[in-house]
C-alpha cells in the first residue's frame, strides 16, 4: 500500500476471550441491537437505516423527534464487512504516515482528549526545617487554561517525542478570540503548523469541515493527494450511551464519510451508570454501539475508511466519576480490542489516563498498567497514552515527555523475539570463542546487539543517588526537545491557508520552518 | 603494506575493537579484514620494532579509546573490546619485548579472595589492566590468603587486586593485607581493593592503598595516586 510509514511496535497479541467467548459477545450485541435495538435522534441517519432494511419506527416521549431502530443481525454483519480493514492515516512527512492494518497487529501510541487545563512544572528549592544544611528540589506546578499557544507548544514537543506516532489535539483552545466557529480552523491549524505526525480531532461545528479539509488539501496538495494522503482525520463519538445515536454528531458523521476521510466511530460508555460493571454486559453494549455505529458508515459510503474506537471505562463507586486505572478498564478495553479483530476492523483504543493530578508515583502506576497492558492486546491506534493527567482533563507536557519514555521502554518490550537460525548459529560460536578465552566475559559480544539498537537504554530519567530526580531530569530533557526548532509548514502554505480560510488567528502564522 | 600503513591499521583496529579478522567492528562492514591478531603477527614478521608497535599500534589508540568512553561515544562492551585487542597483542609481543630489554609497566597480581566465587568485576580489571600494559597474573576466583601472598612473593608484583562481592568474604581482604604485613612484604605492594560492598572507608579500615569503584578508576589511581 506504501513504502514509507511509522513503524510502531508489532506484538503477539494477548488476548482474554476464547472463541466461543468472543461468538457469545458477537450474539449478545446483535440481539441487543434487535431488541431493544437503538434509539436515533437523527432523522436522516433513521431514514439511510430503513432504507437498508432496519425496522424503524417513531419513538414517542422522547422530548426530540426519536426514531426506534431494530436491526436484524444480518444487515450489521453485512454492512460491517465493508469496511475496510486496512488504510493510511496520513502525514507532512512520507515517514510519519501510519499504515492501519487490522490484521497486523501494529500498535501505534499517541495523544488524546481535549484537556482545558495544561499543567506546567517548575523545581523549587527547600531547606529543610530541622537542618538548613539539607535542601531540596520539589516540583511545583501551575495550571493555565487551554490556549492555541499552548497547542502550538503541545504539538512541537510531541513531533520531538520518538515514540509518539500521532496527535490528538490534547488542549481545548480557550482563547478570547475563539469560537464555534473559529475553533476547528485553529485547532486543526496550531497541530499541523508545529508537528508533522498524522494529526486527528473531533469537529466541535459541523460548518467548519468544509474549512478543514480545504486546509488539509492546501497541505497535501490538492484534493485527490489528500485521499492519498489524509494528514487529518476525526473522531465522532456518535453514540450517547445507552444506545442512543445523537443528533449533531450523526450530521458530522454524514459529512466526514461523504468527504472520504477517515474516521473513528467512538463510543465510551461508564460500567456502572450508562453501561452494566461486569464486563460481559459492558463490552456487548459498547460492541452493539460500535457496530451500528461503522453500519452507518459504510451505508453512507461503502468502503468508508473507519476506526473501530473502544473507549470503555468504569465508574468510581464513591463519586461515579470515570476510573481508568484499574483492572477492569483492562478487561473491558482487551475484550474490544479482540472484538475489532474478530470483525477485521482496525481498533482505536485507550491507555494512559488515571486519577493521578501530577506526575509521580500514582500516575506511574495507573499509567503503566494500562501503557503495557493495552499494547500487549494488539490494538492499533491507542490514544490518550501521553501527557493527559487527573482523567483526561489535564495535559502536562512534562508528563507527556515521561510517557514517552515509558512508552519506549514498552515497544521494545514487545519486539517480536529475534530468535532464529543466524541468532542460534552466532550464539553458539559466541559461547565456543567467550570458553576458549581467559577471562569468560561476553561482554565484547554486546557490542552487535547494542551498535544495532536491539539493547534498550537505562531509564532516561534515573538518579544514582538516595533521590529521586525523575522529574527535574525529565524537564530538563523537555527544555532540550522544546529548544530544537519546530517544523512548521512552508511559509507560502501557512500564507495560503490564512489567505483562503477565514477565522485563523493571525498569531499562529510561524515564521520559518525547521528545514 | 608499508610499516607507517600497518601501524595505522593495528591502531584503527584497535580503536574498532578487533581481535581477529572475523570480528565485528564499531563501524560497519570490517568482518573479513585482518584484526590486530593477525597484524601484529604481519608487523613482527615485516621486522617492525615490537617497542614501536606498542607505542604507536596500541597506546596512543588506547588512549583514543579512552577519550571516546569520556564523551559517551564508546560503552563498556567497547572499552572491554579494545582492551582485549591490547591484551592480546601484548601477549605476541611480551617475549619479543623482553628480549629487547624492554620493560612493562609492571606486573599485577589480581585475585576475588576465598569463598567468593564472583569475577565479572576482577576479570573486566584484569582486562583494562592488561590493556593498559601492566603485566596481568590473575589467580582466579575463591583463593585462599596463602595463595595470594605467595604469588606477590613469587613474582615479586609491587600491585596486588583483591575482589569480592559478598560482605561474608570482604572480610577476607583484610586477612591477606594481614599476611602480607606478618611475611615483610607489605610495603613492597600497593594493594587495591575493589567489589560491590567495599568503599573507601573498609579500604581506610583495613589499611589498603586504595579502594576502586571500577576498572578505569583503578587504572587512573595507578598512573597517579599509587605509584
Amino acid at each position: 500500500m506504501i513504502e514509507l510509514f511509522r513503524p510502531g511496535i508489532v506484538v503477539k497479541p494477548y488476548e482474554r476471550l476464547n472463541a466461543e467467548q468472543l461468538t457469545w459477545l458477537d450474539q449478545a450485541s446483535l440481539s441487543i441491537l434487535e431488541d431493544p435495538g437503538i434509539w436515533c435522534y437523527n432523522e436522516r441517519a433513521a431514514t439511510l437505516l430503513k432504507e437498508h432494511g432496519a425496522r424503524v419506527w417513531e419513538e414517542d416521549g422522547s422530548g426530540a423527534p426519536c426514531w426506534r431502530v431494530s436491526f436484524q443481525s444480518g444487515l450489521i454483519k453485512e454492512a460491517v464487512a465493508q469496511a475496510p480493514s486496512r488504510f493510511v492515516l496520513g502525514a507532512r512527512i512520507p515517514e510519519n504516515r501510519l499504515l492501519i492494518d487490522a490484521e497486523i497487529p501494529r500498535v501505534y501510541f499517541g495523544t488524546g482528549s481535549e484537556a482545558n487545563i495544561w499543567l506546567d512544572a517548575e523545581m523549587e528549592d527547600f531547606v529543610s526545617k530541622t537542618n538548613s544544611d539539607v535542601e531540596v528540589k520539589v516540583p511545583r506546578y501551575t495550571e493555565q487554561r487551554g490556549s492555541t499557544a499552548l497547542l502550538s507548544r503541545a504539538a512541537h514537543l510531541c513531533d520531538k517525542l520518538e515514540h509518539l506516532d500521532f496527535f490528538i489535539r490534547p488542549l481545548n483552545i480557550q482563547d478570547p478570540e475563539i469560537t464555534s466557529d473559529n475553533h476547528d480552523v485553529n485547532k486543526f491549524f496550531a497541530s499541523l503548523n508545529n508537528i508533522t505526525k498524522h494529526v486527528q480531532a473531533g469537529l466541535t461545528s459541523l460548518s467548519s469541515l468544509g474549512d478543514v479539509i480545504k486546509m488539509a488539501q492546501i497541505i497535501a496538495g490538492g484534493q485527490e493527494a489528500l485521499r492519498d494522503n489524509p494528514v487529518v482525520s476525526f473522531i465522532a463519538c456518535i453514540f450517547k450511551s445507552p444506545l442512543q445515536i445523537v443528533d449533531d454528531t450523526a450530521a458530522k458523521v454524514f459529512a466526514i464519510v461523504e468527504a472520504g476521510l477517515p474516521l473513528v466511530i467512538s463510543s465510551s460508555p461508564q460500567g456502572g451508570s450508562s453501561a452494566h460493571i461486569q464486563e460481559a454486559g459492558m463490552v456487548a453494549q459498547i460492541n452493539a454501539e460500535i457496530l451500528a455505529g461503522i453500519a452507518l458508515t459504510q451505508m453512507i459510503r461503502p468502503g468508508a475508511p473507519v476506526l473501530y474506537g473502544s473507549v470503555p471505562v468504569r465508574a468510581r463507586l464513591d463519586d461515579l466519576h470515570d476510573l481508568y486505572g484499574c483492572p477492569e478498564f483492562n478487561q473491558y478495553n482487551i475484550d474490544c480490542v479482540q472484538l475489532a479483530r474478530y470483525y477485521n476492523i482496525p481498533c482505536y483504543s485507550t491507555a494512559g489516563v488515571g486519577d493521578a493530578k501530577v506526575p509521580g508515583m500514582q500516575a506511574l502506576y495507573e499509567k503503566l498498567f494500562t501503557h503495557l497492558y493495552m499494547a500487549m492486546s494488539g490494538a492499533q491506534y491507542i490514544h490518550y497514552a501521553f501527557g493527559l493527567l487527573d482523567r483526561t482533563n489535564t495535559f502536562c507536557p512534562v508528563q507527556a515527555v515521561l510517557d514517552n519514555e515509558q512508552i519506549g521502554h514498552i515497544k521494545h518490550c514487545l519486539q517480536a523475539p529475534k530468535v532464529d537460525r543466524e541468532e542460534i548459529e552466532d550464539t553458539l560460536k559466541t559461547v565456543k570463542k567467550v570458553m576458549a578465552s581467559s577471562h569468560r566475559l561476553f561482554a565484547r559480544f554486546a557490542r552487535k546487539a547494542m551498535h544495532r539498537g536491539d539493547i534498550s537504554a537505562p531509564y532516561r530519567f534515573e538518579t544514582k543517588k538516595l533521590e529521586d530526580r525523575v522529574i527535574e531530569n525529565a524537564l530538563i530533557y523537555m527544555q532540550q526537545l522544546e529548544a530544537q526548532p519546530a517544523d512548521h509548514l512552508n511559509p507560502e502554505i501557512q500564507e495560503k491557508i490564512l489567505k483562503e480560510i477565514p477565522g485563523i488567528l493571525p498569531s499562529l502564522a510561524q515564521p520559518s520552518t525547521a528545514g | 603494506m608499508t610499516a607507517h600503513e600497518l601501524l595505522e591499521k593495528i591502531a584503527f583496529n584497535v580503536i574498532q575493537g578487533r581481535v581477529e579478522a572475523e570480528d565485528e567492528g564499531f563501524d560497519e562492514g570490517l568482518e573479513g579484514q585482518p584484526g590486530v591478531t593477525e597484524l601484529v603477527n604481519d608487523a613482527l614478521a615485516q621486522g617492525l620494532e615490537p617497542k614501536e608497535i606498542v607505542l604507536k599500534g596500541l597506546t596512543t589508540s588506547m588512549e583514543a579509546v579512552g577519550e571516546k568512553f569520556e564523551r559517551n561515544e564508546y560503552l563498556i562492551p567497547d572499552m572491554l573490546a579494545s582492551a582485549e585487542c591490547v591484551g592480546v597483542a601484548m601477549d605476541i609481543l611480551s617475549p619479543h619485548l623482553m628480549k629487547a630489554g624492554v620493560e612493562g609497566k609492571g606486573k599485577f597480581v589480581i585475585a576475588t579472595v576465598a569463598g567468593d566465587l564472583h569475577d565479572i568485576g576482577k576479570n573486566i580489571v584484569a582486562i583494562m589492566l592488561k590493556g593498559a600494559g601492566y603485566q596481568v597474573i590473575d589467580l582466579g576466583t575463591d583463593i585462599s590468603v596463602e595463595r595470594i601472598t605467595a604469588a606477590v612473593k613469587e613474582n615479586q608484583a609491587p600491585f596486588l587486586g583483591l575482589s569480592a562481592l559478598l560482605t561474608t568474604t570482604m572480610r577476607v581482604m583484610e586477612e591477606v593485607i594481614q599476611q602480607l604485613k606478618e611475611e615483610g612484604i607489605r610495603d613492597r605492594v600497593k594493594v587495591l581493593i575493589g567489589g560491590a560492598p567495599t568503599s573507601i572507608e573498609f579500604a581506610q579500615e583495613i589499611g589498603a592503598d586504595a579502594y576502586c569503584k571500577d576498572a578505569f578508576q583503578a587504572i587512573n589511581l595507578l598512573k597517579t595516586t599509587v605509584t
